[in-house]
Parts: structure tokens; C-alpha cells; sequence
């Protein structure tokens, strides 16, 4: 059975459903009265040609790259978590509570503390549904979409009626203490007096999501737990034979996905806002699930989805903010994307697997 | 609590279970031929969006209600062609549909409207008007069963009516008819289907139609008969929720009413009292909303009787290996 080259199913297949996304967001937006060619440009302008663009762009990539390792630990156990919002929000309690509670005295030990305080929180969040899902054969998808709403009540909970300080009207916590505020990349990069990356919002936190990146790859292919979560999700049942629990490889696949969505609440909450807020998400759980399937759950393919959707979430923004065009256009064109690399995934395969299998034929002969 | 305040508070449950049933209908149809739908909040967001925007610019609710229902069928057909042509997993498909309904409702209103991603505020003409049932005057007078059928049992519109109807109607459906015979049998096992000569294909999109049908009932009334006109994200979850009803009532059409009017209860106690104090204790608003997802948490982990899907659902069915 001679399918598809490597190449072709890596690159060609994901290129060509992004160029099929690319083009009906094209139509969309000729279709509410503006101009593709136009908004491009000022997107790439408001993006990429100025520094403090990158600032953004990279500050979203962040929590994408976060998210989007996320969901991909947990495809690669083929478990589709979808609740990376929640357990974010559930990290961003945990970051919240190191930094209002711990005196730090520096910053660097505030984002080990909190990045250990969001990994747990986020983990904790995803063992119920990973248990239940292992133990009881509930479905995890059903209970992790639950499970998002759940942290949205807990959090409104817990912002308007415990750590909201006296007379704020707002729901959201206090700021955090000076000494945990986290080097953003304006301190860091800029020369004395430039106003290189001023004012955006990336920080040191971005370097931690490159450090997850290289910590997914090991973990999944260059460990024995990590050959343990393809086989269960290659097959179960041969899994199974192989010796390996269905129930440990459940719960420590979606126990490490939680901690990783988690884990973007420290640029989120630590880096940015300095205080627990009540969206600090907005919903980067979601384009995580288009960031995994776009990067095919690779390390490297996430690292650059993400840059994709942190560009064409900062390019929204400037959009909404010089044109008619609301920042919803980027969750069409998210929308599109999962749906063309995720569900319509066989409508471009099948077609090109032929294509290969003809030219194959002919070569033989 | 007294009398009426109680007849208030089970009226509004009403209301606000009405869109809760119809898209828990809707995903049982779809369910039980074995196609997983988490797309619901996004159908029934489309069909409130299209509903808003043409009952206000034609002025009628029933031009509204027929644009629902069309853009709910749109996303129902991209589900389908996703999943049943094109074999695509139906949970992301889902995701996409519920995505692309949050976003392209607010661009079209912005583009049309230019309020921000809403749609005009609806006279009383682009509303679903409420029917007074006969007699509501003359029983008044009557204790207990003259305010209860005033309040509580006449006064909604045509289409609460409607949906209360579909709940025995579905069930003669499902239980009654050859067709519902086939759509329960494909949910549970395809092949049986196809070998029995009927077409595996064409069952499911009837199904994912239907669904689709229902959905854009359900957001129509969100946005012409519960609320007066269409706002960003308004379905609020209502989806998910009545995805989790789905579920408690383990996809029967008599235990769906039933879970539906529960959730309905819950959130228009929610809307009603900010907390409410049992006993010395102050429940939170917030538990209040949770409550039908922890439920549902609940039931699935199976501690109260286990809820068991269609044994087909999410598999894409292929005919030859």
C-alpha cells in the first residue's frame, strides 16, 4: 500500500487546506465590503513592521504555544481535550495565589513559583475529567467543555467574593507586589532610550513556552512515557497487550495537557495583567485546538502555528482598530482553519492519496 | 416565597427552557443516527443573528423565523458534509461550527447594522406575540387554578406551544414509525442498516437536517420571542447545556422535557435571586449556573444511573474495508 510520501502528508496536506482557509476568509471578507488585499497589508503592517507589533504578536503566541502543546500531548494519547480555557482560567488562580501570598523577593523565583502553582492548578482541573474518562468511561470531550463552564462560575466566584479587595467594583483581584513583576521584552532588548517593544505586553514568559516546546518534544518522543502515550493512541487494545494501563497513560496524558494549558496563565496573568482578571483567556484554549491540528502535534509545527495565529491575532486587533472590520474576523478565520485542518482533513487528502497512487503506478510501469 | 412570586419564577423557567428543549430535540435527532453534535450553541447563535436581522428589516417575525431556520440548515450541512462525506472527526467539526457562528454573526451585524456586532431592537411586530389561551379571564376568579393557568399555562407564544408538542411528537417518531426505527438502528449499528438496503448516508443527513430545523427554532425564539433582538455570543452556553440535558435525560425525548424544565428552573432562579440562603447557608449565584454542568458531570461519571451514548456515535461509517 504505497500512500503519500512523508513530505506530502507533513507539509503539502496542511499547506494546501491553510490556502483553502486563507481563501474563503478571503471571500469573507470581500463579502462584508473590504478589501483581502488591503487588510493584509495593514494586518502585516500592524503586526510585523513595527517592534512593538512583534511584542504583541509574540505575546500571543506565548499562550498558543501553550495551549497548543496542550492539545496536542493529549491528541497524541488520542484524547481530544477541549478544555484548555478552563484549565487556564484554573491555572491563573493558582499563579494568583503564589503571587498575592508568597512574599518573593525577585522576579525569577515569582515565575518559577508561579509557573509550578499554574502547571498544578491546570493539572488538577483536567484529572477529574481524565479520571472519569479512564475510570467510569465518561466522555471526556462532554465533561471538559462542562468542565470549562465550571471554572468560569469558580472563577466568577472566587474574583467577586473572595479576592476582590474592599471597594473595587471590578471583578478582579489585587495587583500583585512589585517584586514579581516580570521583565518584558522592552527591558530586556531594548537599548538605553529606544523605545524598541515599548509598551507590549511579551515578556520573559515566551522563553519559558519555547522551553515546553523542547520539554514535548523530549517527553514524546524520546522517553519511555512518551512511546507509552503514541502506542495508547496509535491503539489501544495493542497498548493494552503491550502492557500498557489505559488508565495511567489517560490520566498522566491529561494531568501534563492541563499543566501546559495551565501554564499559560504566567504570561497572561503574571506577565501581563499583574492581577487575576476575569478573561484574561479569551479563549486561547480554543485556537489551541487549531494551533495542534495545523502544527500536526509537533513541537516545531506548533511552535510556527502559533506564530501564524499570535500574527493574526495582533493583525485583528489593528484591523478593529483602523478599520470597520470587528476583531471576530480572527475567529472566522480560526474557524476556518479547524475546519479545513481538522474535519474537512480527508476532503484534500483523499483527492491528492489518488493523485499519488496514480503517479506511483505510472513510475512503476 | 409567596404564591405568585412562585407562578413568576416557574413561568420564566418556562421561557427559559423553551430554546434549552428545542436544541436538546435537535441534537437527540442527530445523536441517535449516530452523528456527535457539540456544534448546537453555534447553530442556534447563527439561526438568533439571521432570526434578529430579518424580522427587524422586513418587520416580520415569521420571514425572522424562516432565516433561522436556513442559517442553522447551512451549518448543519457543512456537519454533515464534514462528517459524513468526508469521514472528518465530528468533535472538531463542531468546534469549527460553534467558532465560525461566533464570529461571522457579529461581522454581518457590524457590516449591516454597524451597532457593534447587534441587531436592531425588535417592535412589537418582529416579536413573537404572546397568545392568551381561552378562558384565562373567566377562571381567574377560580383559587390556585385560575392564577396558575393565567400566568404559568397561557400567555407564551405560539412557538413555546410548538416545542411542548414536539416532545410526544419525537417520541411517536423515534418509537412509532419506520423511519425512527432505522434512525435509532443507525446510531447503534450502521452496517445492520446498509444491510438491510437503506442508505446509511442519506439517514444521517436527514437526521443533521432535522437537528438543524430544531436548532434554528431554538435560536429564532432566543432572539424574537425571549429577547428583542439579537446580541454577541446571546446563546450564552444555552448549547452546551442543552448538550448536558441531552445527556440526563440519556437521549429520550420525555426525560429530555423533564431535564430541560430543570435547567430552565435553575436559570431563572439564577436570574431571580442573586444567592439564595438554605438553612444558614448562602448559595453562591454562581453555583447556580454551574449546577446543570456539574449535574451533568454527575450523571455522566454514571453515580447516578449510567448514561450510555448511541453505540455508533462519532464513528464515521464506511461501507467496505
Amino acid at each position: 500500500m504505497g500512500k503519500m510520501p512523508l513530505w506530502a502528508d507533513a507539509i503539502l496536506v496542511p499547506l494546501i487546506s491553510l490556502l483553502l482557509a486563507a481563501f474563503f476568509s478571503a471571500l469573507v471578507i470581500l463579502g462584508i465590503g473590504e478589501s483581502p488585499v488591503e487588510a493584509f497589508t495593514l494586518m502585516v503592517d500592524g503586526a510585523l513592521k513595527r517592534s512593538a507589533g512583534w511584542g504583541y504578536t509574540l505575546y500571543y503566541t506565548t499562550n498558543f504555544i501553550f495551549t497548543g502543546l496542550a492539545v496536542a500531548v493529549a491528541f497524541h494519547a488520542r484524547l481530544f481535550n477541549i478544555g484548555g480555557e478552563g484549565q487556564a482560567m484554573i491555572g491563573g488562580v493558582g499563579v494568583a495565589l503564589v503571587c498575592l501570598y508568597i512574599p518573593w523577593p525577585h522576579w525569577s523565583l515569582a515565575i518559577v513559583g508561579a509557573s509550578i502553582a499554574a502547571a498544578l492548578f491546570g493539572a488538577a482541573w483536567a484529572f477529574i475529567p481524565a479520571y472519569l474518562q479512564a475510570k467510569r468511561g465518561s466522555h471526556i470531550v462532554i465533561t471538559t467543555i462542562m468542565f470549562n463552564y465550571i471554572a468560569f462560575s469558580v472563577l466568577g466566584y472566587l474574583l467577586v467574593e473572595v479576592l476582590r479587595p474592599t471597594g473595587q467594583m471590578d471583578p478582579a483581584s489585587a495587583s500583585f507586589p512589585e517584586a514579581t513583576h516580570l521583565p518584558n521584552f522592552h527591558e530586556m532588548f531594548a537599548p538605553e532610550g529606544s523605545r524598541m517593544f515599548r509598551g507590549a505586553p511579551a515578556n520573559v514568559t515566551f522563553f519559558l513556552s519555547l522551553l515546553a516546546c523542547v520539554f514535548v518534544w523530549v517527553l514524546i518522543w524520546k522517553t519511555r512515557l512518551g512511546y507509552d502515550i503514541r502506542s495508547f493512541g496509535f491503539s489501544e487494545t495493542a497498548a493494552k497487550y503491550a502492557g500498557i494501563s489505559p488508565v495511567r497513560i489517560t490520566v498522566i496524558a491529561m494531568l501534563i495537557s492541563g499543566a501546559l494549558a495551565g501554564m499559560m496563565s504566567v504570561n497572561t496573568t503574571l506577565g501581563e495583567s499583574e492581577r487575576l482578571i476575569l478573561n484574561s483567556t479569551e479563549g486561547a484554549g480554543f485556537v489551541g485546538i487549531a494551533v495542534a491540528l495545523m502544527g500536526r502535534n509537533h513541537p516545531i509545527g506548533i511552535l510556527m502555528a502559533a506564530l501564524l495565529f499570535g500574527f493574526l491575532a495582533q493583525g485583528g486587533a489593528e484591523l478593529a482598530l483602523w478599520t470597520d472590520i470587528p476583531r471576530e474576523l480572527i475567529v472566522v478565520i480560526q474557524a476556518l482553519v479547524i475546519l479545513f485542518t481538522g474535519a474537512l482533513d480527508n476532503m484534500v487528502r483523499m483527492p491528492l492519496e489518488k493523485l499519488f497512487l496514480t503517479l506511483g503506478r505510472k513510475e512503476n510501469a | 416565597m409567596d404564591f405568585l412570586t412562585l407562578l413568576q419564577v416557574l413561568d420564566s423557567s418556562v421561557r427559559l427552557a423553551i430554546p434549552l428543549l428545542l436544541a436538546c430535540l435537535a441534537g437527540l435527532y442527530s445523536e441517535r443516527a449516530g452523528i456527535f453534535d457539540i456544534g448546537l450553541e453555534g447553530k442556534m447563535l447563527a439561526a438568533a443573528f439571521a432570526a434578529g436581522a430579518f424580522a427587524a428589516v422586513s418587520g416580520s417575525v415569521w420571514v425572522g423565523l424562516l432565516a433561522g431556520i436556513g442559517a442553522s440548515m447551512i451549518l448543519s450541512a457543512i456537519h454533515g458534509i464534514a462528517s459524513i462525506t468526508f469521514r472528518g472527526n465530528q468533535l472538531i467539526s463542531g468546534v469549527a461550527i460553534n467558532m465560525l457562528a461566533a464570529g461571522m454573526t457579529v461581522l454581518i451585524a457590524q457590516d449591516w447594522f454597524g451597532q457593534g456586532g447587534r441587531t436592531p431592537s425588535l417592535l412589537t411586530e418582529g416579536r413573537m406575540s404572546p397568545i392568551t389561551l381561552p378562558f384565562a379571564e373567566m377562571f381567574q376568579s377560580i383559587p390556585l387554578f385560575g392564577p396558575t393557568y393565567k400566568e404559568l399555562i397561557s400567555g407564551h407564544s405560539l412557538i413555546v406551544y410548538v416545542a411542548f408538542a414536539f416532545v410526544p411528537l419525537t417520541w411517536w417518531v423515534l418509537y412509532r414509525t419506520r423511519f425512527g426505527l432505522r434512525l435509532r438502528a443507525v446510531g447503534e449499528n450502521p452496517a445492520s442498516v446498509d444491510t438491510a438496503g437503506v442508505s446509511v448516508i442519506r439517514l444521517r443527513y436527514t437526521a443533521v437536517m432535522i437537528c438543524g430545523v430544531l436548532c434554528g427554532v431554538a435560536g429564532a425564539y432566543l432572539a424574537t420571542g425571549l429577547q428583542a433582538g439579537f446580541i454577541k455570543d446571546m446563546t450564552a452556553g444555552r448549547g452546551f447545556i442543552a448538550l448536558a440535558a441531552l445527556i440526563f435525560a440519556k437521549w429520550r425525548p420525555w426525560y429530555a422535557l423533564w431535564a430541560c424544565l430543570l435547567f430552565g428552573l435553575l436559570q431563572a432562579l439564577a436570574v431571580r435571586f442573586q444567592s439564595i440562603e438554605i438553612g444558614g447557608v448562602v448559595i453562591p449565584v454562581q453555583l447556580m449556573e454551574a449546577l446543570p454542568f456539574i449535574l451533568t458531570v454527575v450523571i455522566l461519571a454514571g453515580f447516578v444511573g449510567r448514561a450510555i451514548p448511541p453505540r455508533a456515535g462519532g464513528e464515521p461509517y464506511v461501507k467496505e474495508r
